[in-house]
């Protein structure tokens, strides 16, 4: 793939890193660490939005999709003597195309290569392992290392060329030899024809064998190594389409018992499902939802309670909802209501009817825990994102752009104006730029790092290290 | 090892929502990866590449990877085989374009699966290579090393096992990666016979901890080992060792270790004495059979028959029968459809003296609900089987008992049903007779006839041979014979086809005598009908027919109404006329075939039609081979006396679906797509010979 068709280049001159810091509510000092050479003249191109992020589970890699159908993955550099501070970059590690854009004949629709999520498959050998899924079809994808190369085909000619298999009158073993450390990406495995609407979810059962896709309407459950078979276990779509109150926005299975996963609906509610108890999982053992509160209710109450991204906490104790103007964490023991509610960007309650206007009343946020489930963070607009540090109930709101992070320094809070007097430093609402959101963002499993996609840039920014 | 043995068996076309019948919308490599593996695919591979040797099928996936340039990552030792067929296959999907004429063609004496198999290989670098093979992520290449690795070991002496094979298989458990752990999980049962007292300790210990490894994998393989690996032990040892295994991994936390628990328990039962049964083993098969996760009690009902004889008819009696029946009643049809199912065989595998009480007393009851179950699938598992109760329970209980639910089930809703329960009618015939039935039995059939899906017509057309058998010519002509005949006419082509074999079966039950009277007239009057498709229909029946009846009648019924056909005014019933022509050919004598057919066939080949030209040469060349055949009787009868198209001097890529195995019986039959050859030989050869 050509370099330039990614127009963040990564991992860019030494010397544009430097390291510093201020203290950041969460505990977490932040530095930007990567720069990225996207001017704002230039203009960049709607397949390079990226449209999802994920840490593996070591840390140690990092992917990315994008609308254009391609991944990147990053790789952490390890400790380094003759570059002391090297330790932590991530610096492109592989690049392919993971889905390409087709046309359903059937039914006259276009199918986007546009990555929806990406889930890395725990390590099991030196090579590494993803699921990559667009609408409609899912992908597992073999990221593995080659320095070795091999010589002395039967079948082939040095040149590449096939030999005539008649004129074969002796064998030789082929001889391996080394050569400059190759990275490949393979398609193992393709998960296709399951999915009527479009896929929003996939995630990894605990017993490594299976995982679930979610679509509007229904929850596949999949055998890793089967790809001609998925067999539905849940299923919300009405006999008549007319009927149809809700969809299904996000799902996820439990961390560690294999039998528990939870779906979020259109309409805010959370369903977690027991799969011991039946084959298929229409009915819900457990019902989360908050009461509505009477004296807030407006026309866009039930846009903004749908809830756009769910995830379990590291520990499986706990999980964490978004909708549009908050994240909540629930606790899997209590049904009736969150345990913790804070508010995102509250002053756009206000603004609703305009934002409704541009469409933007739809973003779907995602959200994301820290290793130790004490912080957890979530995007907004104005390439805004928020943090939250669940033990000191103190907030921070970073903003990830290259005017104000620049490298090696800390990033600095940033403040809202809600009305009154402006004070220095502030943005007021109005000044909000709704088109650069943030959407997307990760968090390293161990460590505090983390990786912010804003639009076509990535950001990653890392603790203060001293 | 079926990794998930029973959630990815059930469920086929459960809703409407799962769609993985549907073929995919685009040639996935993955697909082609799939089809490698099997024996059938030979052909596909073939056919795909034929027309190009030097066109890679993969070429459009991948150019977009770093690794397109090798474009070998994809199929890398996907599949490590030994049989040579096997190997055929794999020279077919080493992806590199690979002109498979060469694997297909006399590829066994050649080197060519060897150069395949070892250019394969390169790829892990390899050493020992069976060993590293055993440690790759694709689970089909692991098992099939492993087994290699389990062949291997029964030829080492046991010195040898000791020097070189336990350290091997201590290195694949104490490996990094799952993967090698799961592949060591295979092999301790294959060592430890020979292997000293010494090192049998050192391999009770590693299966030991492979049993509580971390990853989810490891325990699994381990578990689907257990009872393998119970049957070496020293009987002391499977008591104090694998006893307490066997109970962690069946509380395992994960669902898929549990029910893999379940299975080893059939092979543990088999080692104990019935007190120890009771003391170590029905603790836990009990709590297995209450386990919340209904994948585990799944496993239950369905390795019921083998538990039960495993654990011997007095745990049966007490502990087997009450969890059996809390089965048949389970909440999740998927569990009561998999116990439905083990009915039969679990009244089979009681003992006679008190099979009968048992059953009716303990077992009925809970059969009768299921008749009325509100699941479709736990209906018609019953249905499969609820017919061979009648042998075990004789005539008077099967009148009174099974009977008004053999009857319910020919009424159910659900077509499976019916149809599962007509296609074991044979078990009822020999206990109470059919008659019985047969009231109820005709509107069943009737109905499921008339289905508007035509899987279910085609599904009771094929019970039909079956029927006809059991409930004998005179019922059968008077009231099933009609129903024959409609399917002919059905508007679906499949089932259309069905009927004509249908008839075909019917004609060597009744005999000749029965189809000239009933069958052949309705036939032929088809052939004057309107609707094309349904003159053709009598030409296919003709092609079934004609064998059965013999001679005579095709010459003198059927013979004339095939040649009339030959002046059809469409072209398709025109060149169908050659095919059948072909096709009775050899059931006709000398005379009709000299006076009729070839005169037909020479008009036939001068057709306007390409097709019909197409048709009647081949036709021709058949019909003269049986004319030089006739007139030259060779001794050697069974080989056609035509010079053949010996395959060393036509090293020709073979054509889908021909047999690889016999050669091909009609020389010039063989490449069918060569049309232009086919009538410059068939012109050469056959009437240059035959006209004398």
């Amino acid at each position: 793939m050509n370099t330039h068709a990614w127009p963040t280049v990564f991992g860019g001159g030494e010397s544009e890193r430097t390291r510093g810091g201020c203290p950041s509510p969460c505990g977490l000092d932040v530095t930007r660490m990567l720069g990225e050479d996207c001017t704002a003249s230039r203009q960049w191109c709607h397949a390079d939005i990226i449209s999802t992020v994920e840490f593996n589970y070591s840390g140690d890699l990092l992917a990315t999709g994008d609308k254009g159908g391609r991944v990147v993955i990053f790789q952490r550099e390890q400790e380094n003597k003759s570059r002391p501070h090297s330790r932590g970059e991530y610096n492109v590690y592989s690049t392919f195309q993971s889905h390409e854009p087709e046309f359903d004949y059937l039914k006259s629709l276009e199918i986007e290569e546009k990555i929806n999520k990406i889930r890395w498959l725990p390590q099991q050998n030196a090579a590494h392992f993803l699921l990559s899924t667009n609408d409609k079809t899912i992908k597992l994808w073999k990221i593995s290392e080659r320095d070795k190369r091999a010589e002395g085909y039967n079948l082939k000619d040095e040149d590449g060329r096939l030999r005539d298999p008649f004129r074969i009158t002796a064998l030789r073993v082929p001889i391996l030899k080394p050569m400059d450390l190759m990275v490949e990406a393979s398609p193992r495995r393709i998960f296709a024809n399951a999915h009527t609407y479009h896929i929003n979810s996939i995630s990894v059962n605990s017993d490594h064998e299976t995982y679930l896709s979610a679509d509007d309407l229904r929850i596949n459950l999949w055998h890793l190594e089967i790809t001609d078979r998925s067999f539905n276990i849940v299923d919300i779509k009405p006999a008549n389409m007319e009927e149809l109150t809700e969809v299904i926005t996000a799902a996820e299975f439990h961390p560690h018992q294999c039998n528990v996963f939870v779906y979020s609906s259109s309409k805010g509610t959370i369903r977690l499902c027991d799969m011991r108890s039946s084959a298929l999982c229409d009915r819900h053992s457990k019902f989360f939802e908050e009461p509505e509160d009477p004296s807030s209710r407006s026309f866009f109450s039930e846009i903004i309670s749908s809830i756009s991204d769910v995830k379990f906490s590291h520990s499986g104790r706990y999980m964490m909802t978004r909708d549009y103007l908050s994240v909540k964490v629930w606790d899997l023991n209590m049904e009736s209501r969150p345990v913790e509610t804070h508010q995102v960007h509250e002053y756009l309650r206000s603004k609703l009817c305009s934002l409704y206007e541009n469409d933007c009343i739809f973003d779907k946020f995602e959200c994301c825990w820290n290793g130790s489930d004490s912080a957890i963070m979530t995007g907004s607009y104005n390439n805004f994102f928020r943090m939250f540090d669940r033990d000191t109930r103190r907030d921070v709101t970073l903003e990830a752009s290259r005017e104000s992070s620049k490298p090696r320094a800390s990033l600095k809070p940033r403040k809202v104006c809600t009305g009154g007097k402006r004070k220095k430093d502030e943005i007021s609402v109005d000044s909000l730029d709704f088109n650069k959101k943030i959407l997307h963002t990760a968090w390293h499993p161990a460590d505090n790092v983390i990786a912010v996609a804003a639009t076509n840039n990535l950001y990653i920014f890392q603790d203060k290290i001293n | 090892m079926n990794p998930c043995p029973c959630f990815f068996r059930l469920g086929k076309g459960r809703r409407g929502s799962i769609r993985f019948l549907s073929p995919p919308v685009f040639l996935s490599s993955d697909l082609q990866l799939l089809q490698w593996g099997s024996e059938g695919s030979l052909n596909h591979r073939d056919r795909n590449s034929t027309p190009q040797p030097l066109l890679n099928p993969r070429g459009g996936l991948l150019p977009c990877c770093p690794g397109a340039g090798r474009g070998r990552g994809l199929g890398a030792g996907r599949e490590a085989v030994t049989s040579s067929r096997r190997r055929k296959n794999m020279a077919g999907a080493s992806g590199l374009g690979t002109g498979p004429g060469a694997a297909g063609g006399d590829g066994d004496d050649s080197l060519y699966p060897i150069a395949v198999l070892i250019d394969e290989l390169r790829n892990e670098d390899v050493q020992p290579p069976l060993e590293n093979l055993a440690t790759v992520e694709e689970t089909v290449v692991r098992d099939k090393a492993v087994e290699s690795l389990r062949q291997i070991s029964q030829e080492h002496t046991p010195v040898a096992l000791e020097a070189y094979f336990v350290p091997l298989v201590k290195r694949l458990a104490s490996g990094d990666w799952f993967t090698s752990r799961t592949s060591a999980c295979g092999l301790f049962s294959v060592c430890y016979p020979r292997a000293s007292n010494a090192v049998k300790a050192e391999i009770r210990q590693q299966f030991r901890s492979l049993c509580s490894d971390d990853t989810p994998m490891v325990r699994r393989a381990a578990a689907s080992k257990l009872g393998e690996f119970a049957k070496v032990l020293e009987l002391d040892s499977v008591k104090s060792e694998i006893v307490p295994l066997f109970t962690n991994l069946a509380s395992d936390e994960q669902d898929s270790v549990r029910l893999l628990a379940v299975e080893a328990c059939v092979s543990i039962a088999q080692l104990l004495s019935q007190d120890d049964l009771e003391t170590l083993v029905m603790p836990t098969l009990r709590q297995a059979a209450e386990d919340k996760s209904w994948r585990v009690r799944y496993m239950v009902a369905d390795k019921f028959s083998e538990l039960q004889k495993a654990m011997g008819p007095k745990i049966t009696l007490n502990d087997l029968i009450p969890a059996f029946q809390n089965l048949l009643k389970d909440c999740e049809a998927e569990v009561r459809a998999a116990a439905a199912h083990k009915v039969k065989e679990l009244g089979e595998n009681l003992p006679i003296e008190d099979r009968e009480t048992i059953i009716m007393n303990q077992i009925l009851p809970y059969i009768k609900e299921l008749v009325s179950d509100t699941n479709q699938h736990v209906k018609s598992a019953l249905a499969s089987v609820i017919m061979g109760l009648s042998t075990i329970l004789g005539k008077e209980n099967t009148i009174e008992h099974l009977l008004p639910l053999f009857l319910a089930q020919l009424k159910d809703e659900c077509p499976e049903v019916r149809l599962n329960i007509i296609s074991n009618l044979d078990c009822v015939n020999e206990v109470i007779g059919i008659r019985q039935l047969s009231q109820s039995l005709l509107p069943a059939i009737v109905e499921l006839a008339e289905d508007a899906k035509w899987r279910v017509r085609l599904a009771i057309i094929e019970y039909m041979p079956l029927l006809a058998g059991q409930l004998g010519v005179e019922f059968f002509d008077e009231k099933l014979n009609s129903l024959c005949m409609a399917w002919l006419v059905d508007h679906v082509y499949a089932i259309r086809e069905a009927a004509t074999n249908n008839l075909m079966k019917l004609v060597q039950k009744f005999g000749t005598e029965w189809a000239q009277n009933t069958i052949v007239p309705k036939v032929l009057v088809m052939a004057n009908d309107p609707n094309y498709l349904h003159r053709m229909t009598t030409l296919f029946c003709i092609n079934a027919l004609s064998e059965a009846c013999g001679q005579e009648i095709t010459t003198k019924q059927m013979l004339p109404i095939v040649l009339k056909m030959a002046g059809d005014q469409v072209a398709n019933v025109r060149f169908n006329v050659a095919k059948s022509l072909q096709k009775i050919g050899p059931i006709l004598d000398t005379n009709a075939l000299q006076g009729e057919v070839k005169p037909v066939l020479q008009k036939l080949g001068q057709d306007e039609d390409m097709d019909v030209k197409y048709f009647a040469q081949e036709a021709i060349s058949v019909v003269a081979q049986r004319l030089r055949k006739l007139d030259f009787p060779v001794k050697d009868s069974g080989e056609p006396s035509v010079p053949r198209a010996d395959k060393n001097h036509f090293p020709r890529p073979r054509v889908p679906g021909e047999d690889t195995g016999k050669g091909p019986v009609y020389p010039l039959h063989g490449d069918t797509r060569d049309t232009l050859a086919q009538l410059e030989i068939a012109e050469l050869v056959h009437f240059s010979q035959s006209r004398d």
